[in-house]
């Protein structure tokens, strides 16, 4: 070996192990000084002056916000939720830039709506996204969809049946909203009705997450509506016996039912005392009103599988 | 065009490739293949707007910067090294150098883009699987920066023509940064009166108008791009850009070389 390249090999190895060695510094420093990590904050909040600063470019900066709220919302929601300060300006700057940015409409309103620690809890805001979007985008009837949407949300059915209206009335718009405008007008807060939109969502959206949401939607709707068939069950027992039946088997030999009954992921529902129903495995019922068991906590990021 | 300026033309292009210019071209596929692969997994359905964002960004970018940072020195350089005064000793008039020499970068940065445009595609292609109609409007977008590039390199010759590197890098630069708010400029004319109408407004055409020529965000989202506003931009661009070269040549004509 010569010189020349024993000295390239020492100089490589002392760049390499320098290199290494400063990584393990930074990460000590890092968990050595937690107060020193980057706060939430929005250095330059005003949309007018990020667009004039992007000198033409606003469509990449756009994407780049709008890849920050997703970094933003997910990074805080894997923690158990919490305060999403910065999600409605991130948001707002996001499609100030980029007003035809649609998923930033359509996902940034579900976060900024769905209450915490699944969402910010941010209705009124989500509202306003939502309008920005049909203001600039007007033709486009999936944003009259999701106003539609946080107004049912809000079990606000006029605002909502109007929305689906305005929507139905666009050209090339789904005719699932002009029924959906009748039926939300009607019958605003049945469980039929929230079958419905979800199973809208679940055959109408291409995307795997928005899918897998409504159909958790509509296992909970089914596992609400089997929750109040079997409770009317026990109480029918009740009035023909004098008391609550201690389980399933009983309502069976009695006739009432024709086996164990399972919620929609296949597991059993339990009998308890007094007759309340509940399911044996919340965790995957995500978004059930009834029958939950007592004292249950709900997960932090609840468990989703895929749609099938 | 004359072979002198075809002559003066290709050795800058020459000149260029030797110079290394195109590797950036590696630096661009490493961008590309970076945005395609990584978006998808840390952001939400944006994965075509972000290659034809990040792309057509990263194409105009890389541009700009290669043609201030070679058209500042194609004149000073050339003195420099006293390569200017053989080429002048020849039956080479000054004003065919100065063409020969814009040429030559407007070449170089056509052949860049048209490789990077290649990258563009490829990458639209591998995050989306296939092509849409309103996918050829990308090609407007390159068409448009490619316009741009024509601008600068006018540009930068100009101030090459006159000043050292560093200056003419930094009135390259601002007169860039100014001209993307062309349009503000002339809206702020308007709410003005008297003489400061008169300046703000004759200080508003002559910056270049670069704010017409960015269409990025519009073709990412699919969106024609009107043929009158083509024709329009190049109509601009070649007045301009014939306009700033003539003030390169008449400055370079008085110029004592000695």
């Amino acid at each position: 070996m010569t010189r020349s390249q024993k000295l390239t090999a020492v100089a490589s190895l002392i760049l390499i192990v320098s290199m290494a060695s400063a990584v393990v510094l930074v990460r000590t420093l890092d968990r050595s000084r937690p107060q020193a990590r980057l706060q939430e904050v929005l250095y330059v909040s005003s949309p007018k002056l990020l667009k004039r600063l992007s000198l033409g470019y606003e469509g990449l900066l756009a994407d780049i916000y709008w890849t920050r709220v997703v970094q933003y919302f997910g990074g805080i929601h894997a923690h158990g939720g919490g305060q999403y300060k910065l999600l409605w300006p991130l948001l707002n700057i996001t499609t100030q830039l980029d007003p035809h940015l649609m998923p930033a409409y359509e996902f940034g309103s579900t976060f900024l709506c769905a209450k915490p620690p699944n969402g910010a809890g941010m209705p009124d805001e989500a509202i306003e996204l939502v309008r920005h979007g049909i203001r600039n985008n007007p033709s486009d009837w999936h944003l009259y969809y999701d106003l539609a949407f946080i107004y049912y949300d809000q079990k606000d059915y006029r605002d909502s049946a109007e929305a689906f209206l305005h929507g139905s009335q666009l050209p090339d718009a789904h005719p699932f909203l002009k029924i959906m405008a009748g039926q939300m007008a009607e019958h605003g807060g049945d469980l039929a009705t929230a079958r419905m939109m979800w199973s809208a969502t679940l055959q109408n959206s291409h995307d795997s997450m928005i899918r897998a949401n409504a159909a958790a939607h509509l296992r909970a709707i089914q596992a609400d509506a089997d929750v109040i068939v079997l409770e009317q069950l026990a109480e029918q027992y009740r009035q023909r016996k004098g008391h609550f039946p201690e389980n399933f088997s009983e309502l069976i030999s009695a006739g009432m039912l024709r086996g164990e009954p399972l919620d929609p992921m296949g597991h059993p529902y339990r009998l308890e005392p007094g007759g309340k129903v509940v399911v044996s495995d919340p965790d995957y019922l995500p978004f059930l009103d009834t029958g939950l068991p007592e004292g249950y906590v709900p997960r932090h990021v609840p468990r989703l599988p895929p749609a099938k | 065009m004359n072979s002198r300026i075809l002559h003066i033309a290709t050795n800058t292009f020459r000149e260029a490739v030797r110079d290394r210019v195109l590797y950036n071209l590696i630096a661009f596929a490493l961008l590309m293949s970076i945005a395609a692969v990584l978006v998808g997994q840390i952001s939400i359905h944006i994965e075509r707007l972000v290659v034809i964002n990040l792309g057509l960004t990263a194409v105009s970018l890389f541009g700009l910067v290669i043609a201030i940072l070679i058209g500042i020195g194609l004149v000073s350089k050339e003195m420099d090294k006293r390569t200017l005064y053989t080429v002048l000793s020849r039956p080479v008039r000054r004003w065919e150098f100065i063409a020969g020499k814009f040429f030559g970068l407007t070449g170089t940065l056509i052949v860049n883009t048209f490789f990077m445009a290649i990258g563009v595609f490829a990458a639209l292609a591998y995050v989306s699987h296939h092509f849409v109609r309103s996918d050829a409007w990308v090609l407007a977008a390159l068409y448009f920066i490619v316009l741009q590039f024509v601008l600068i390199t006018a540009l930068a010759l100009f101030f090459s023509s006159f000043s050292t590197p560093i200056f003419s890098a930094v009135f390259a630069f601002w007169l860039f940064v100014i001209g993307n708010f062309a349009g503000d400029l002339r809206n702020f004319a308007a709410m003005t009166h008297g003489v400061t109408r008169a300046l703000a407004t004759a200080a508003a055409y002559i910056v270049p108008n670069f704010s017409d020529l960015n269409v990025i965000s519009q073709v990412a989202h699919g969106e024609a791009v009107p043929i009158r506003l083509i024709i329009l931009n190049t109509a601009y661009v070649t007045v301009y850009a014939l306009a700033v070269l003539s003030g390169a040549v008449v400055i370079f004509e008085r110029r004592n070389l000695k």
